[in-house]
């Protein structure tokens, strides 16, 4: 069995090699500059996604107020840049550290609750955090902050000609997400979050210390999100409270998550290569005439996925043998 | 200028608009409490039921006090229908089931959401000439708007009905049994897919109360449920998980916090106060103030 798994995992290795040679070779191919727009998105998503798995599909501490390190992460590379001159990368590192710091202080008193009165604490905070923000005159206020462009080069992460930066840096960042992922599902830390998903109070008896696994799994989470954050704010130079700490984006982090496979390691890149181009594509396409037909179509999907998968969209991976052993057991 | 007046003043108001908020909240309590399934398109059917609302004042000139009860019924089939749809089968889901329902209700709120701007345009609407729209009462020097009076009013009515509706009625004892133990109850001969759908039927009714209510004096358009669906959500977390009266009393706190946090800090900070004070009742008391779970 031991040796099954080490193959598993090497296996597991070999594969996300291979489709990030794959992703990094379609810019050679794929001029299109809408195009790579969309995938520098779907990139960006599987990175948050897989970084909000790690509290909440592992440790199954269900946060639905994980824009807030986004919106930190964005905020800080941001302000550092334009109010002191900071360059991005250090603004990058600081929000991280920042996002994981705040993440700590505030799972101190959330992580006694639990269910839906922790989801609702996770949603409130994040509220808070967007109404200061969007009250502080000195950060921009309501109207946000735009990046001034002081020309293309990579010490600044600023490019007006080209999206192919932004897109190798989000692959990065995707390959990041997914490693650390992979990294941590066969460590202590791993194991323990396993247990602290499945029963608490059980994890507890045997030794585990709960309370400090759900602190790690918090700041690791925060500090990923809060760097995907800072990104975004580089990509799209211009930002406003709503749209990065707004709750619609807490939803659109776990989205893929939850679609693809909550607590799975291959779920929210498959969640995010799915979803992000459809909502791109039905937006662009069929949502330009702004009757809400993007969102209809969207929302369907949602339920029906939910519904008809709940072990999300990698459970279509599954190996046939898996289901007739179980059954078989059964 | 803070003055005992003014604080009596924002205080009454805050007491109304709790109540309402008590009302919004209350059939997301009933359905939690019922089945445990947080519903995350409640703030679609309030938005349905403004609509409704308003449709039935601009086509038929029903004026909102008249229609509440027709806009309940309907809502209370829309409920039903949708437990039947939708509900019925996340919860069966074996795998994720809290995740199961969180997203296929919120799915069905986008959905909602997009039809309500397919079909209405997001365009903001409201009655102008309703009975009470606009009208003000004074009761001892206060000064009470008569749309959140009235609505106040319908809300402890609302509550004291359903007080009895449950405490008194078989269909109410058969709901309590179903959520004390739903394979029990099969046993004894009820059917459990009954009580959910008539449960989900009650609780998208008296919103659809609330929402004719709100029509009078709200702006209606098709983001509006999601403002207050997170107030509700809070409303009965802070009550606690499982006490639909725990609603009632989490409904005059918000308000009276709100209207509180006003007075202090600038009026777009005021839903900071109800936040804070959600965060402080679960800090000290995890299961909020009436939570059984």
């Amino acid at each position: 069995m031991d040796k099954d798994f080490a193959k598993r995992r090497r296996r597991e290795l070999i594969v996300a090699f291979c489709l990030a040679v794959i992703a990094a070779l379609v810019p050679l191919f794929v001029k299109d500059v809408y195009v790579q727009n969309v995938m520098v998105l779907t990139l960006m998503y599987a990175a948050l996604s897989q970084s909000w798995n790690i509290l909440s599909g592992y440790c199954g501490q269900i946060s639905l107020g994980h824009a807030l390190y986004f919106g930190l992460g964005a905020y800080t590379t941001a302000l550092l840049f334009t109010k002191f001159g900071v360059l991005p990368w250090f603004g990058m590192l600081a929000g991280g550290v920042i996002s994981a710091l705040i993440a700590m202080a505030l799972g101190y008193p959330c992580f006694r609750l639990r269910g839906h009165y922790f989801v609702i604490a996770t949603i409130v905070i994040a509220e808070i955090g967007l109404l200061l923000i969007q009250n502080w005159e000195w950060a921009g206020a309501a109207l946000g902050i735009d990046i001034p462009v002081r020309g293309d080069s990579w010490l600044k992460f600023q490019f007006t000609r080209s999206k192919l930066p932004y897109f190798y840096f989000a692959l990065a960042l995707a390959c990041v997400a997914w490693f650390v992922t992979w990294w941590l599902e066969d460590s202590k830390w791993g194991y323990w979050w396993r247990a602290v998903k499945d029963n608490p109070d059980a994890a507890e008896s045997l030794g585990v210390v709960v309370f400090n696994s759900k602190m790690g799994a918090a700041a690791v989470s925060a500090f990923l999100v809060a760097v995907g954050g800072s990104f975004y704010a580089q990509f799209v130079s211009y930002i406003d409270p709503e749209s990065v700490m707004g709750f619609q984006f807490s939803l659109l982090m776990a989205l893929p998550a939850v679609l693809g496979g909550i607590g799975t390691l291959w779920g929210p890149l498959l969640g995010a290569v799915i979803l992000i181009p459809l909502t791109e594509l039905t937006r662009s396409f069929i949502g330009g005439s702004g009757r809400g037909v993007d969102l209809i179509v969207y929302g369907t999907l949602i339920v029906l996925i939910s519904l008809a998968l709940p072990r999300g969209l990698v459970s279509l991976f599954a190996r046939p043998k898996f289901f007739w052993r179980k059954a078989a057991v059964r | 200028m803070l003055t005992a007046e003014t604080i009596i003043q924002s205080l009454a108001s805050g007491l109304l608009m709790g109540l309402l908020y008590g009302l919004i909240a209350v059939g997301l309590a009933l359905i939690f409490g019922l089945m445990d399934v947080v519903n995350f398109a409640h703030g679609e059917f309030l938005m349905i039921a403004m609509y409704a609302t308003f449709f039935l004042f601009a086509f038929f000139a029903i004026d909102p006090l008249l229609s509440a009860p027709l806009v309940a019924a309907t809502l209370f089939v829309f409920g039903a229908v949708v437990y039947l749809l939708i509900v019925r089968f996340a919860v069966r889901a074996k795998a994720n089931a809290g995740m199961v329902q969180i997203f296929s209700t919120f799915g069905l709120a986008i959905v909602m959401r997009g039809l309500a701007q397919y079909f209405f345009t997001p365009d903001y609407r409201s009655i102008n000439t309703s009975w009470l729209g606009g009208k003000t009462i004074s009761i001892g020097g206060i000064f009470l708007p008569e749309p959140q009076l009235v609505g106040a009013l319908v809300s402890i009515a609302a509550f004291a009905g359903l007080y009895f509706f449950i405490h008194r009625t078989d269909f109410g004892r058969a709901l309590e049994a179903t959520r004390e133990d739903a394979g029990a109850v099969a046993l004894v001969g009820i059917d459990k897919n009954r009580v959910f759908a008539l449960g989900w039927g009650l609780g998208a009714a008296l919103v659809g109360l609330a929402g004719a209510i709100m029509a009078i004096f709200f702006y209606i358009y098709p983001d509006v449920g999601a403002s207050f669906a997170l107030i509700a959500y809070v409303t009965v977390a802070l009550g606690g998980f499982g006490s639909v009266f725990g609603a009632f009393a989490g409904g005059i706190i918000v308000g009276l916090v709100e209207a509180t946090t006003a007075l202090i800090l600038p009026p777009s900070l005021k839903s900071v106060g109800i936040y804070a004070v959600y965060l402080l009742v679960v800090f000290i008391r995890p299961r909020g103030l009436f939570g059984s779970m």
